[in-house]
């Protein structure tokens, strides 16, 4: 009958099984430049983590020293030393915890709010989308920057409050980019037979449309994780950052400024880690959306 | 046959599923589409009624409707009766209809390639259907998932596969397992094969019947395939613009065709046995369901239209018990006489 010529041609095709991440795995490992980006995103994660134990905080990293003050690159200071006479390498290096661990955390707190947000609005439609996206339009119409400008000054300037502030001006692009992925998937056939198959719409949000939408969310997140670093940087150097005298890329930018002609070097290497930073995140989340598309397998 | 027997005769009969007078809408901004008008149907228990009409009849919306999943906005209904085991669906809340779906009423989509999710694997897909339906935990569920896959001619272990590691014919399988994995009582089979090739097609029609046999499931399979009609189905009913034009057994509908429109719909297939013979496909196509006719709605590319039919909506003759059609070419005199094209 039918049944058996078809379990025989199955036979035939012998297909390894292999796990879904694996797969994953294999396929970025084929792409050269995300490759080159997850190196060096893991570099930056290790130096995050292990600058705060390795480093000295109170003697190395914020100790001022004037008789060694704007020192050129040499063996003793690779990257020079500062206008307090402290090592640039050192700063640079502890600066990486600080960007990457409230550039992290901030996606997390906006994605996850942007998820529930967006993913509500694509999938419902109608009024409630109505709602959730006029009010993230209001949102979106004030300057991220001039929104978290105010959030800090009226809170105060801290690392909680960066983050607070950081989050509410991300979490409508992460709205947007969820309800736009949500909507192209709500459709779908394969929508229709989970909703015939007596599934919930809580089921379905997580089980048929979300996973279907990630590509973009994933392209979306690792962009807001080098946007929010940017952003940091941005504040820290018209001084609502990171308040001193904790190492911060944008603050040593601003500090870094008035010496431009003189001691060039002193912006150089923060500026090159923000750039390398945010290319390299930038080069992953590419890699990890081919990666990630089952259609491009 | 008067109306009377008529009930006495539905009442006797043991239906799965029932539709009376059902009236649909979709309400767009270009004008209010009409995409049944009220339509009738009937499926008894174990029987299989085949659906046949053009493209844009109402074929699937009727069988969405059986689901209660007609998209809303646009699609309102607004009147009539959908029953299930003579449960009025239309009265229910969301939470019964959504223990209904997948249990008791299962539907098969027309298209295998977009019809499974491509980021789970196949075993997941049917698992969910079981978790939602029964008692027993994922384990189970996923045990019965390969269980069913077996039935449908895939090993088992396939199952945790993706849908684009699968050819066609076998998405339609796992589409089908998925479909019966909680031996609904109605099966609603949209288009089942019109996504596959012919062998395939074979296949998947002996294993449906197959299947069909063994859990005595009701079906009722939309097609416009008169083949698979001929194949598969106990009754047909032939829907025209949102609404049934005739309806009888295999043998009242391909031997003793008296609509026009099912007269033309067997014209349209090609002839094996005479390659000479010339096609003669329906002219013209479908009126526009926001602009239907006032009279009987195939009038404007009826070959025996007549002036009556551009006014008048015509009214169900019975040829028999089971047969009966909506033309004005017949009355209770002349029904039994023959087809329109001996006439």
């Amino acid at each position: 009958m039918s049944n058996t010529a078809a379990v025989h041609e199955n036979e035939q095709i012998s297909i390894k099984k292999k796990s879904q991440i694996v797969d994953v795995w294999k396929r970025l490992c084929r792409n050269k430049t995300a490759v080159l980006g997850l190196i060096i995103v893991a570099i930056l994660v290790l130096i995050a983590i292990f600058a705060p134990i390795v480093l000295d905080y109170e003697n190395q990293v914020i100790k001022t020293d004037y008789g060694n003050a704007l020192k050129a690159p040499c063996a003793a200071h690779p990257f020079g030393t500062d206008e307090m006479g402290r090592d640039i390498l050192v700063r640079v290096l502890y600066a990486t915890s600080t960007s990457l661990s409230i550039g992290v955390v901030t996606v997390i707190v906006s994605l996850t709010v942007g998820l529930i947000l967006g993913s509500a609005a694509g999938y419902f439609g109608g009024k409630v989308d109505m709602i959730i996206m006029r009010i993230m339009d209001i949102f979106l119409a004030i300057p991220g920057i001039l929104l978290a400008i105010c959030i800090v000054a009226s809170l105060g300037n801290s690392i909680i409050n960066l983050v607070i502030a950081q989050a509410v001006s991300a979490v409508p692009t992460f709205a947007r980019v969820v309800r736009g992925a949500v909507m192209t998937v709500r459709d779908a056939e394969y929508v229709e037979a989970a909703r015939a198959i007596g599934a919930k719409d809580s089921t379905i949000i997580f089980h048929d449309v979300l996973p279907n939408s990630l590509a973009p969310i994933i392209v979306q997140t690792t962009l807001q994780v080098a946007s929010v670093i940017l952003s940091i940087a941005g504040l820290s150097f018209i001084g609502l950052g990171i308040p001193a005298p904790r190492p911060e890329w944008g603050a040593m930018l601003s500090a870094s400024r008035a010496y431009i002609r003189d001691y060039s070097y002193m912006c150089l290497f923060p500026g090159a880690a923000i750039m390398i930073t945010i290319l390299s995140l930038n080069l992953l989340g590419d890699g990890l959306r081919d990666a990630l598309d089952p259609r491009l397998r | 046959m008067s109306e009377e027997v008529k009930k006495e005769n539905t009442n006797a009969k043991d239906l799965t599923a029932e539709i009376k007078d059902l009236v649909v809408e979709f309400r767009t901004d270009y004008g209010i589409v009409q995409a049944l008008n009220s339509m009738e149907l009937e499926i008894e228990r174990g029987k299989t009624l085949g659906l046949v009409g053009e493209t844009g009849a109402g074929k699937t919306t009727t069988g969405l409707s059986l689901l209660r999943l007609i998209p809303d906005p646009p699609g309102v209904i607004v009147k009539g009766s959908i029953k299930l085991d003579g449960k009025d669906i239309l009265s229910m809340s969301d939470k019964e209809m959504q223990d209904i779906r997948g249990k008791a009423v299962a539907m098969i989509f027309q298209d295998p390639m977009t019809s499974l999710d491509p980021v789970m694997t196949v075993e997941n897909q049917i698992a969910e259907v079981i978790k939602l339906h029964e008692e027993g935990g994922m384990e189970h569920a996923l045990t019965r998932a390969r269980e069913m896959l077996e039935l449908v001619g895939i090993p088992g272990s396939r199952g945790s596969e993706y849908p684009h590691q699968f050819s066609g014919g076998m998405k339609q399988r796992v589409v089908i397992a998925m479909a019966l994995a909680c031996n609904p009582e109605l099966l609603i089979a949209d288009e089942p094969t019109t996504a596959l090739d012919v062998t395939i097609q074979a296949q998947v029609l002996e294993m449906m019947k197959g299947l069909r046999e063994k859990y005595n499931t009701s079906m009722l399979m939309i097609t416009h395939d008169l083949g698979i009609v001929a194949e598969i189905c106990d009754k047909v009913s032939v829907i025209y613009a949102g609404h049934v034009i005739e309806h009888g057994t295999l043998v009242d509908i391909f031997k003793n065709t008296r609509h026009p429109y099912t007269e033309g719909l067997f014209n349209s297939l090609p002839n094996l046995e005479n390659r000479t013979a010339e096609l003669k496909p329906i002219k013209g196509l479908m009126p526009d369901p926001s602009n239907l006719p006032k009279g009987c709605a195939f009038c404007p590319r009826c070959d025996y239209a007549m002036e009556i039919c551009k006014t008048e909506k015509p009214k169900r003759v019975y040829r028999n018990d089971t047969h009966y059609v909506e033309c004005h070419l017949y009355n209770e005199d002349n029904i039994q006489e023959g087809k329109v094209s001996i006439r």
